[in-house]
């Protein structure tokens, strides 16, 4: 990551609030809903970028900054070389064919009353590019290149499985030949065995055009597999940001070292032999989120510390420069959380 | 102990598009105590196979019986059911926001559990108990929380009340449907571990009923694969997992990203389930399957034993020892299927199952 053009997206310091208002007639603004506060990442070109975290932290919103779909509080967000930070619709046009979405839920971002070949299709008439038979031959190339039969041009979505229909949403991303694909959840309403049918699909895309992911999920191991570097949120905020291999190897944040140890592996012996962190209570608020480290109420390591002073990104001792922990007590090698856990039912 | 036999069930529901065969001659049995895991695809029948147990599928077609405590659920009056279900087997489901009342306030939804079961209980009574079980089940502060309404509590503490639900009359099987799947990781580790305790506490029969062969292989002791309606295999939890028989069983298995495999390719298993009104021919899995015998596309395999113990069962004909090729009979068995699928694979494996590639038998001890 030293070389500055080899990053394709760069996000600094971005901050994303939503006002939470009340009031009958006069509304007013009575708090901020803190979605992403104080993020700073980015991501190189041709690799995927992992994004972790539980409900409600943040990580759709992340992703809705960086492809310019909502405004930003404050912060920049950098695109190829661009600040494409609050553009206007007008100037952002152009940019919308260099970043692509695909979304979690096949049954909802399909219109069901368009035939396939126009959803797919659909790209270009936006764009101006090709019509008529030419726009027929390229939809058809992409049904192809994304395994669905070119033959169904003319069928609808409901006609398919959810695992076509997500590949329906792959073609379409695709068809502008974008640089950056975010994908939000884009396997976790399908079954396993379509799952990794739609996974094996997105890692030979980006091998065979160069793309580049911003990859969300829920599910660990997922992120892991299709994954070059990771990051993990909790209220917001990014709590530990490094490559895959030291992330889900040796993680320094009691957080990653948490949800790594919840995430059932399908692996009876592993799951007898593993230290299982059970967290206490919930996610608090992010409209009021904890003093200091957001994660200290619910941290096996809390210190006072760690109430009073926010923990900063940063280094830690032995790990690699692209692996930053914000933690005052990073977790040691070979430290058991599980054992310095409260009780749950104290 | 068998607490609970079922024996041949079938599901169907007539509609407009056809008879939709949701389950196709389901036999199993549940011992007093443990925990089944049902793992199955979406439309794999494992949801319509509990329902029915409990009498929730109104409208279907049902044959087989399904006995507990001395009794063919199947065959219950709908007063008799009532007594049944939540009384003696009480379900949880996935969502708990659609399955708690809205308007009602959560202490006084499970005090209502207990006194429809047992008018005996006063209403003082039944809202002490509600305070002692949401208590037991790990909500804090249960003395105000029961004051509280559904949408004042989050995904993880709704699921603990409806734990608590559960739990109230102290049944003796609980069915569980995808209870975590609408939560985090963090939270799913919170329930699962919750429910074995409480199992542990009570020794509570279980059937956790899954697509995710992680928390299966967290919490079950037996496991029951189900495709397109029937179960096409069952057995101890560390034989499905290191030992699989059925190529869907394995076929799942290495569909799933593990950390074992990271940077290598997935092997997704090809296409997709079939319709369950336009059911394949013979064994419906064979036109996913990479194993196919001609025998495949003409007979649909029962589920037969493994083994001497019977225990590990799989629905599919290849020989035992066939599954879990050795690398060159693999390959060339791959090669006969491609060249026309059927009798040259076949042959492979017969000779894999004569000892000549040495492998060893697939049922562990």
């Amino acid at each position: 990551m030293n070389a500055g053009d080899d990053v394709l997206v760069r996000v600094e310091n971005l901050v994303k609030y939503f006002p939470v208002r009340a009031g009958g007639l006069i509304r007013r603004t009575v708090g901020q809903v803190q979605a992403v506060d104080d993020v700073t990442l980015t991501i190189p070109r041709g690799k995927t970028l992992g994004l972790v975290g539980e409900t409600g932290c943040g990580k759709s919103t992340l992703a809705r900054c960086v492809a310019g779909l909502i405004p930003v509080t404050s912060g920049r967000v950098t695109f190829d070389g661009q600040d494409i930070t609050n553009w206007p619709r007008r100037s952002m046009r152009p940019m919308r064919r260099e970043i692509q979405m695909i979304f979690q839920d096949p049954y909802g971002s399909l219109n069901p009353r368009r035939r396939v070949g126009s959803i797919i299709g659909e790209p270009f008439a936006i764009h101006n590019i090709a019509s008529g038979t030419e726009r027929k031959r390229r939809v058809q190339e992409l049904m192809e290149r994304v395994g669905l039969n070119p033959e169904h041009y003319n069928r609808f979505p409901a006609e398919f499985s959810g695992g076509q229909r997500q590949r329906i949403g792959v073609a379409r991303a695709l068809a502008l030949q974008p640089k950056l694909i975010i994908c939000d959840e884009p396997v976790s309403a399908l079954d396993v065995s379509i799952q990794a049918q739609v996974l094996n699909l997105l890692v030979d895309l980006q091998r065979d055009y160069g793309l580049t992911y911003l990859f969300i999920a829920h599910n660990l191991d997922v992120v892991r597999h299709v994954s070059d570097s990771v990051a993990v949120m909790y209220l917001g905020r990014i709590c530990e940001l490094g490559p895959k291999e030291p992330v889900y190897g040796a993680p320094r944040h009691p957080y990653t070292t948490a949800l790594l140890s919840a995430a059932p592996a399908a692996d009876p012996d592993a799951a007898a032999s593993r230290q299982r962190i059970i967290l206490v209570g919930d996610v608090p608020s992010p409209i009021d989120p904890p003093s200091g480290c957001r994660f200290h109420p619910r941290c096996p390591k809390a210190q006072p510390l760690c109430s009073e002073t926010e923990p900063q990104l940063e280094v830690k001792a032995g790990d690699a420069a692209t692996h930053v922990t914000a933690c005052h007590f990073p977790v040691m090698a070979g430290e058991n959380l599980a054992a310095a856990g409260r009780s749950e039912l104290s | 102990m068998t607490l609970l036999e079922v024996t041949d069930l079938t599901v169907s529901f007539p509609t407009a598009d056809g008879v939709v065969k949701a389950v196709r001659g389901a036999s199993f049995s549940v011992d007093a105590g443990r925990t089944l895991g049902i793992v199955g695809e979406s439309g794999s029948g494992k949801s319509v196979l509990t329902q029915t147990l409990l009498g929730l599928t109104p409208g279907a077609d049902i044959s087989g019986s399904a006995v507990f405590e001395g009794n063919d659920l199947l065959r219950l009056s709908e007063n008799d059911m009532r007594n049944v279900r939540g009384a003696r087997i009480a379900v949880i489901f996935q969502d708990p926001l659609t399955s708690l009342h809205p308007l009602y306030t959560v202490g006084w939804q499970v005090a209502e559990m207990i006194r429809a079961h047992d008018k005996s209980v006063s209403k003082k009574e039944a809202s002490e108990r509600a305070v002692d079980l949401l208590r037991r089940v790990g909500i804090p502060r249960p003395e105000t929380r029961v004051n509280d309404y559904p949408h004042q509590f989050s995904g993880g503490m709704r699921q603990r009340v409806m734990i608590a639900m559960a739990v109230s009359l102290s049944p003796q099987m609980i069915i569980a449907d995808e209870p975590t799947t609408a939560l985090d990781a963090t939270v799913q580790a919170q329930i699962l571990d919750l429910l074995l305790r409480l199992q542990r506490e009570s020794g509570t029969a279980l059937i956790m009923i899954t697509h995710d062969l992680g928390v299966v292989a967290d919490i079950a002791d037996d496991v029951m694969v189900m495709y397109a309606g029937r179960p096409a295999e069952k057995a101890a939890k560390r034989d499905v997992f290191y030992a699989p028989h059925h190529p869907y069983t394995m076929g799942l298995l290495e569909s799933i990203p593990s950390s074992s495999a990271v940077g290598d390719r997935l092997r997704p298993i090809p296409g997709s389930p079939p319709s369950l009104i336009n059911l394949p021919s013979g064994c419906k899995f064979h036109p996913r399957c990479g194993y196919v015998l001609d025998r495949c596309l003409l007979e649909e395999p029962p589920l037969r034993p493994l083994g001497p113990d019977a225990y590990h069962r799989s629905a599919c004909w290849l020989p035992v020892k066939a599954v879990g090729l050795s690398e060159e009979a693999e390959e060339l068995r791959a090669q006969m299927v491609h060249k026309g699928r059927g009798e040259a694979a076949a042959e492979v494996i017969e000779a894999e199952t004569a000892g000549a590639f040495g492998i060893d038998g697939s049922v562990a001890g």
